[in-house]
């Protein structure tokens, strides 16, 4: 018997930036079914599902997502790590398929967080007085923000390294170039480093401009065996490698403000995929902040750890440079519904199709995706190709 | 931006547990407790059941409430109570004398003086009956003796 290939074989996004007609269900929903047209496979041979909302009051909470969309997996996956699970997803669903626990393995994603946080103000707000369990309760009382816990990791690469809120913004007017290019993107007017540096400072050293946008929107990957590929619509995209590291959880534990997991998950990646950093011709990094996509460039190898800044600034992410980065606008200008790993992985298998029109990335061969979730703690990298070789 | 302080009203408040009751319990009496391994020698906070390290129960120690700003952020937008009264504010991470780190809220400095090796002590405010707060200040420059 001949070793079972993992590839990807069907690819779904729902409506995004702005959908008030769907909720996160309808999100899932919507992606499901164009992930079906794209693939051309019929709903009854999925036998694998994999989502990652966790709380089971949920409307679309794992088990509940697979009743209602008909499925009865054999091979389930709830792993729920923010931003990269999607990117976890492929590397469990990579070894099932491997493995023979399952033929097809459908992932998919919704989030309705633009439309909730628009109309209902009270939408995420904290209560004050809250009780506050676990390990949360030593930093809650500091009133930290999220985007504070990314501005911390940025305060100490340019303590170290001497990076620059103007080398950062390389790295939003790379994205809002590329989202120019999509006519889905949420914002596309090109942006200009003194634009980045000069919005509003949200916590230091991030500039308003250095962080993504909220959005709605949702999406579906098909992965299944080369051999069933074969008969469906699209070209298979090989899953090379596909890799995940920890480092902490919260934001008050990060061992390196300026080391992310990535290094240990792209290394496990590359090592698997038998290529090089040098090999890739398109990352989808995930850029919740600039900072989150420097650190991942410096930790995944495709520049020095400190150098990232210099590097960005080389114009190597843009498209016609040596590494186009985000080619769909990525977080910082297209979309980011929470968690958005899995638009990494549409736009990556995109780009290996040679489907992606004005943004394509010419002859691009291998892609590499990295999600990061968490605080810059729980990283998932995956490395595609268009062939196994 | 002028000097900062921030005041406790409204601030989340600690679950104490059968391990943060008795770090909790010590901040009351002014005293900032890190763990240490009997065994591997670890220090760890925030406080566990078990050493990070090499899993054994660890026991309590008291730092000298000394530390350096190892890394911190200027909190400019937040809308969430009570905390967006006292934007713009400080949240920095101490890397205290004993060697592990602290997350907290550095006061009574200019925001904009805030920097990566700032020395800085500690500083409590009682919370709840059960639970005082550390916050951090600039460590007064040593008076010499000479």
């Amino acid at each position: 018997m001949s070793a079972r290939v993992p590839v990807i074989a069907g690819v779904g996004l729902s409506d995004y930036p702005k959908a008030p007609h769907l909720d996160a269900v309808g999100h899932h929903v919507l992606a499901f079914q164009r992930m079906l047209d794209d693939s051309g496979l019929e709903k009854k041979e999925i036998d694998g599902y994999m989502t990652a909302q966790g709380n089971f009051a949920a409307p679309d909470n794992g088990g509940t997502m697979a009743e209602y969309l008909g499925i009865d997996p054999r091979y389930y996956d709830g792993t729920a790590v923010g931003g990269s699970t999607f990117e976890l997803y492929v590397q469990h669903a990579a070894a099932a398929i491997r493995d023979g626990q399952c033929e097809a393995i459908v992932m998919t994603y919704g989030s309705d967080l633009y439309t909730q946080s628009g109309t209902n103000p009270s939408f995420g707000a904290k209560q004050p007085g809250e009780v506050v369990p676990g390990a949360l309760q030593y930093e809650s009382p500091w009133g930290n923000t999220l985007i504070g816990a990314y501005a911390m990791a940025a305060q100490r690469h340019m303590y170290e390294y001497g990076t620059t809120s103007e080398q950062l913004a390389e790295i939003a007017v790379a994205c809002r170039m590329h989202a120019g290019l999509n006519p889905n993107a949420q914002y596309r007017k090109p942006l200009t480093v003194e634009d980045v540096v000069n919005s509003r400072m949200i916590a230091d050293p991030l500039h308003m401009l250095d962080c993504c946008v909220v959005s709605d929107g949702g999406g579906a990957i098909l992965i299944t065996t080369e051999e069933r590929a074969k008969d469906l619509k699209q070209p298979p995209i090989y899953i090379l490698g596909a890799a995940a590291a920890q480092t902490h959880w919260n934001i008050g534990q990060m061992p390196d403000y300026t080391v992310t997991a990535a290094a240990r998950s792209g290394e496990k990646a590359f090592a698997q995929a038998g290529v090089r950093p040098e090999d890739i011709d398109t990352v989808q990094l995930y850029d919740s902040f600039t900072i989150t996509a420097l650190l991942m460039l410096e930790d995944l190898g495709f520049c020095k750890k400190g150098e990232g800044g210099p590097f960005v600034q080389t114009g190597a992410l843009k498209l016609g440079g040596a590494l186009p980065l985000n080619t769909d606008g990525g977080a910082l200008s297209s979309c980011h519904p929470g968690m958005r790993g899995i638009f990494l992985l549409a736009e990556a298998t995109r780009q290996l199709r040679h489907q992606a029109g004005d943004a394509q990335v010419e002859g691009a061969e291998l892609a590499l995706a990295c999600g990061s979730g968490g605080w810059l703690s729980a990283m998932g990298t995956v490395i595609l190709g268009r062939s196994t070789s | 931006m002028s000097i900062s302080e921030m005041g406790v009203e409204g601030r989340p408040v600690p679950e104490l547990d059968p391990v943060s009751k008795h770090y909790w319990e010590a901040t009351t009496r002014g005293e900032l407790l890190v763990q240490e391994c009997p065994s591997c020698g670890t220090r760890q906070f925030y406080p566990r059941a078990l050493c990070k390290m090499c899993a054994k129960t660890p026991e309590w120690l008291k730092t000298a409430g000394r530390g350096k700003v190892h890394t911190f952020s200027i909190v400019r937008q937040n809308g969430n109570e009570p905390f967006k009264q006292w934007l713009p504010y400080a949240v920095v991470v101490v890397e205290l004398e004993e060697g592990p780190r602290i997350m907290g809220n550095l006061v009574g400095s200019d925001v904009d003086d805030v920097h990566i090796g700032m020395e800085v002590s500690v500083d409590f405010v009682p919370l709840t009956d059960q639970a005082s707060l550390p916050f951090w200040r600039a460590t007064a420059p040593a008076v010499s003796d000479g």
